[in-house]
């Protein structure tokens, strides 16, 4: 008898131990941090969207106040608590036009249409699979990969036109297969298609699509597995052709839309870059399976004249802290330039922020792979 | 509210300790570590007090006949779940993906060895444990480091933690010749299970087993999402599975009693992938067929002071997944075909120097190969070869085993680039000591070092893979004691078993996938490095109340810190994803008369689901309470039972892999006759 008493209390002992209770749970809180105001800056701040990674529903939006100074993370979940599963899988991009911010996510098949200054739900879009969005007249174009699903013959992807007074779609148009970025300018969308699912038969083209009629009007051959696609000021359009990673290298080719043809090339990689008056800023992270290893590199050109300048955007040694950087954008009134560092892609990232001279001024932790920027006035 | 239900299963499970009884198939045939020599013997179920769980030098936990029964489960991976220091990796439903991690090494450092012989994956490195049925299953063995013999396979050195599948032996009754069981499961996700065993004797040396299974279900199921704000209740979908299984077996007892068995195996399966259930993405239209077979032979014999254990094997699976979402070009879907091949040759032999010391010998041989149908494949094969010298040594109530494990990999490819050639030199240490003459305490104690082989997909597969990869070392370190009692006749606790080990791993280079900058490019590094220390406690009992009345009851608890040691920029000493710091089960069972009823818990702690251990990142605690009653009748050598079970009782929504749900409050009901 001894025993069984003895094995009761053991067992008890254990079971309170263990049985830790579950919490009733609660949407996300918002976290904040205090950074150096600037009461006179012109932009009010901006939100910076973080992808977090796939399957994980972890999309996460966060805003940079400036002339508080505050930066408040994971702003989402606490403004909308009962948007079921929250903001989504997989934020692609993010952009603020009128009184809305437009946050495309990806992996959850929609468009999410919130009040600029709130935070909050007005409306959602669903697109399957999208990627980029970009705006003209009071109309939104979104990119998406997929027109329809299970159609093995609906390869092509399309760009979408929404109304952003009713929300509602439009028309769409058929582009190449996997379209990522657009750039308008003038009164056409130029579109970077990848062909990304198809390695041994990548897209080459940019599709230019006439905005009164919505009509592909021509495709600009221009190399293979095309990403980023940036206007100018001076009627230019920077692509970026990733290339396929093995004997292909990733190139930056210079668009004239007067043209439409190709204007000049540099034999450099660039991942990303973000125009700012006459200088583009950018950097690379260039993987080769014929080394196993990743090239970091940052750089600046003259968009003016388009040639290298030689600069570096971050003078102070920063660089070395950052693994893999990941978003861009440059204030266009201060010049800051912010760069994010999504990390190992599976942990909460970092944002930096240089001053003109490539100072660090200051770093402050974000959601998970911080990448799109959108600012707020 | 959750704590009303926990208390509630504290309760329950506590009024049912005190009702417990007879035990656990304490009985296991021999305490022979080698295998079972002796299972040809005709059925001699006697109550051993000593087992092998007790005698093992490295911890060893079994499931085997009853109690393997009495845990209300449909697959392996059902039942991995009542081992302390597991984690089942498990996507939900009936179809979902089930891996086990055993002390936070990873799925890869576990090997599943069926019948004896390791059933690999050079592909993925992974066992899907959800697919492996329990129908013909006797016994399940999980061995920390490895089992504790020197007369194995050199396979059998090799991993990091071994769980041995062990199939049920031909056994009759005196003047019998045939046996059967077949057995009808049913219930929710509109499961439809028939199985069929016969095992048949042939003259006097040759037995005959055959074994098949059918199984479908639509695996819907509804699951509950809420945050506090939000309640909501969808159903899982494309969560179907249809599968068939068939296996033969014979088996002969020679002339000079040297024992041959051949195994044929196949199994095929049509299911739909659900995905991770996202904002605005519930549906999905993935598809999966599965085809495995396998052939495999092994020859005992024994003579004098040498013993050998030959065995061969091939194998062939095929799998093809289909993304209908995924459209590459036109009128091209994306659509993967993996076929893989194994051969497989092993031979072991033991020689007894004097009667307490053995010294061993084995070599085995593998090739490998991978076709797939994707761009820029390089078709890659390996070559292993796996060598292993061993010893043994018994000193007075001493015993210590050692060895050292030599792997040879060789890889070749026909295009691009191979990971060449690998060699490796690792060793294992184990001791054992009964300090006490008058009672059965054990210290045992093991030092293992060991890698696993970056799989296929880590090297080769297209877009991801990378050639450059190490291999991904685990060191362990345990020291542990193991106790059993028999009590008095007469005495309400009739038998208490006790096992409890610490102990300390470090895993380094571990090989990391992480998603990269574009959607079609992920990385693979030797990233990691972690530190892993616990606890690990598995305490049986059996009751006996009255002559009528038995019980038993198991518990079982973990403890785990497995620390993130890799940067120290980054989520340093932060606990790894989905490593609960306590984990534990409860079981308990009594049977009166024809009845039965049985009871079960299983609490997962709170843990994170990616690397940094922050409020975005944290996973609620889950416990599940299950319970199961049996009634039974048996009338010579027919045997008929009924049973019914309750699983997820208190309907608790949880999820194991983040947006991976799983189900619900489930229903199942068996009736099965054996004669």
């Amino acid at each position: 008898m001894k025993y069984k008493y003895r094995l009761l209390i053991i067992l008890c002992a254990l079971m309170s131990f263990v049985g830790a209770c579950r919490k009733d749970p609660k949407p996300l809180k918002e976290e904040s941090e205090e950074l150096t105001a600037d009461p006179s800056s012109v932009a009010k701040g901006f939100y910076l969207v973080n992808e977090g990674v796939s399957n994980m529903n972890k999309a996460s939006v966060d805003y940079l106040d400036f002339r508080k100074g505050l930066y408040r993370r994971n702003i989402y979940n606490e403004a909308n608590p009962t948007v079921v599963k929250g903001l989504g899988d997989v934020a692609n991009d993010i952009a603020v036009y009128g009184s809305k911010l437009y946050v495309v996510v990806n992996g959850s098949d929609k468009v999410e249409v919130m009040d600029v200054n709130t935070s909050k739900k007005i409306a959602q879009i669903n697109i399957l699979n999208c990627r980029y969005i970009t705006f003209h007249n009071g109309k939104v174009y979104v990119s998406a990969y997929l027109g329809e699903v299970g159609n093995p013959n609906a390869a092509n992807g399309i760009v979408a036109q929404i109304d952003t007074a009713t929300l509602r779609e439009e028309r769409r148009v058929e582009v190449g297969r996997q379209p990522e970025e657009m750039a308008v300018a003038g009164e056409k969308i130029y579109v970077a298609n990848s062909g990304g699912y198809n390695p041994s038969n990548y897209e080459r083209t940019v599709s230019v699509i006439d905005i009164a009629s919505f009509k592909v009007l021509k495709n600009i051959d221009v190399a293979i597995n095309l990403h980023r696609i940036k206007a100018d000021k001076y009627g230019d359009l920077y692509v970026t052709s990733r290339g396929d990673y093995y004997d292909i290298p990733s190139k930056l080719f210079v668009i004239d839309t007067r043209t439409e043809s190709i204007k000049k090339s540099f034999d450099i990689a660039v991942s990303n870059l973000a125009i700012d008056d006459d200088t583009a800023y950018f950097y690379s992270t260039e993987f080769s399976y014929h080394t196993g290893k990743y090239t970091v590199t940052y750089g600046m050109l003259d968009v003016r004249d388009e040639q290298l300048n030689g600069k570096q955007f971050i003078t102070d040694g920063t660089e070395a802290k950052i693994m893999r950087p990941y978003g861009i954008a440059v204030n266009p009134h201060t010049k800051d330039i912010f760069v994010t560092d999504a990390k190992d892609y599976v942990s909460p990232g970092e944002l930096y922020c240089f001053d003109s001279t490539g100072k660090r001024k200051y770093s402050v932790t974000t959601g998970d792979i911080p990448a799109h920027f959108a600012f707020v006035y | 509210m959750n704590g009303v239900k926990l208390s509630l299963g504290i309760f329950s499970g506590i009024a049912l300790l005190f009702l417990s009884l007879p035990l656990c198939a304490q009985e296991h045939f021999t305490a022979d570590t080698a295998g079972r020599d002796n299972w040809l013997n005709e059925v001699k179920i006697r109550q051993v007090k000593i087992n092998k769980e007790q005698t093992s030098q490295t911890p060893l936990q079994i499931l085997s006949g009853e109690a393997l029964q009495r845990l209300n489960s449909l697959s392996v991976a059902d039942a991995v779940r009542f081992f302390s220091g597991v984690q089942l990796k498990d996507y939900g439903g009936v179809g979902g993906l089930k891996t086990i991690n055993v002390r936070s090494m990873g799925t890869n450092h576990t090997a599943v060895f069926y019948d004896g012989v390791q059933l690999s994956n050079a592909q993925n490195g992974q066992v899907d444990l959800g697919k492996l049925s329990l129908d013909n299953m006797e016994e399940i063995e999980l061995y920390n480091g490895q089992k504790s013999t020197i007369l194995q396979p050199a396979r059998g050195f090799a991993s990091g933690s071994s769980l041995y599948l062990n199939t049920a032996l031909p056994k009759f009754e005196e003047g019998r010749t045939f046996r059967m069981k077949t057995s009808l499961k049913g219930g929710s996700f509109g499961l439809i299970n028939p199985s069929l065993l016969l095992q048949k004797k042939g003259g006097e040396n040759f037995y005959f087993t055959l074994s098949t299974e059918y199984k479908r279900a639509n695996g819907r199921y509804k699951f509950r999402d809420r945050n506090g704000e939000y309640d909501t209740t969808i159903v899982r979908r494309n969560a179907d599975i249809e599968s068939g299984r068939f296996e033969a077996s014979v088996s002969a007892l020679l002339a000079d009693s040297s024992q041959v068995t051949s195994r044929f195996y196949f199994y095929k399966d049509q299911q739909g992938v659900p995905g991770s259930i996202v904002s605005n993405v519930y549906d999905f239209s993935q598809r999966q067929w599965d085809r495995n077979l396998f052939l495999q032979t092994s020859f005992r014999k024994e003579r004098g002071r040498y013993r050998l254990i030959a065995s061969a094997k091939y194998t062939n699976d095929y799998t093809r997944f289909l993304d209908p979402e995924y459209v590459k070009d036109e009128g091209l879907l994306l659509n993967n075909v993996f076929k893989q091949q194994e051969f497989y040759i092993s031979v072991a032999n033991r020689y007894s120097l004097t009667s307490n010391w053995g010294v061993a010998f084995s070599a085995d041989y593998q090739r490998n190969s991978l076709d797939a149908n994707l761009e820029r494949f390089p078709y890659p094969t390996r070559h292993s070869l796996l060598a292993a010298l061993a010893t043994e040594i018994k000193y007075s109530d001493i015993e210590i085993q050692g060895n050292l494990l030599a792997t040879l990999v060789d890889d070749h490819v026909e295009q691009y680039f191979s990971a060449g050639k690998k060699s490796e030199l690792t060793p294992t240490v184990m001791a054992s000591w009964k300090p006490f003459h008058d009672s059965d305490f054990r210290l045992r104690a093991f030092y293992k070092n060991i890698f696993r082989m970056p799989t296929f997909n880590d090297l080769y597969y297209t877009n991801i893979g990378s050639t450059f990869l190490k291999p991904e070392y685990a060191t362990q370190y345990d020291l542990g004691f193991t106790y059993i009692a028999l009590l008095d006749e007469g005495a309400l606790l009739s038998q208490i078993s006790v096992q409890a080990d610490g102990y300390y791993n470090v895993v380094r280079d571990k090989i990391v996938a992480t998603p990269s900058a574009s959607l079609f490019r992920w990385e693979m590094r030797n990233l990691g490095r972690v530190h892993i220390s616990g606890f690990d406690l598995n305490t049986q009992t059996g009751w006996k109340f009255s002559d009528q009345i038995s019980g038993n009851a198991g518990i079982t608890y973990t403890y785990q810190r497995a620390e993130d040691v890799t940067n120290p920029e980054l989520n340093y000493k932060n606990q790894i994803p989905y490593v609960p710091i306590h984990s534990g089960t409860l079981t308990a069972g009594c049977e009166w008369r024809h009845l039965g009823l049985n009871y079960s818990y299983i609490y997962t702690g709170e843990r994170y689901n990616q690397s940094a251990n922050i409020p975005a990142n944290h996973v609620q605690p889950w416990y599940t309470h299950d319970i199961a009653l049996r009634y039974e009748r048996s009338k010579r050598y027919q045997r008929y039972r009924i049973t019914g079970e309750i699983l997820n009782l208190f309907n608790q929504d949880f999820d194991v892999v983040a947006n991976f749900p799983m189900p619900g409050r489930s229903y199942r009901f068996t009736l099965s006759y054996t004669y």
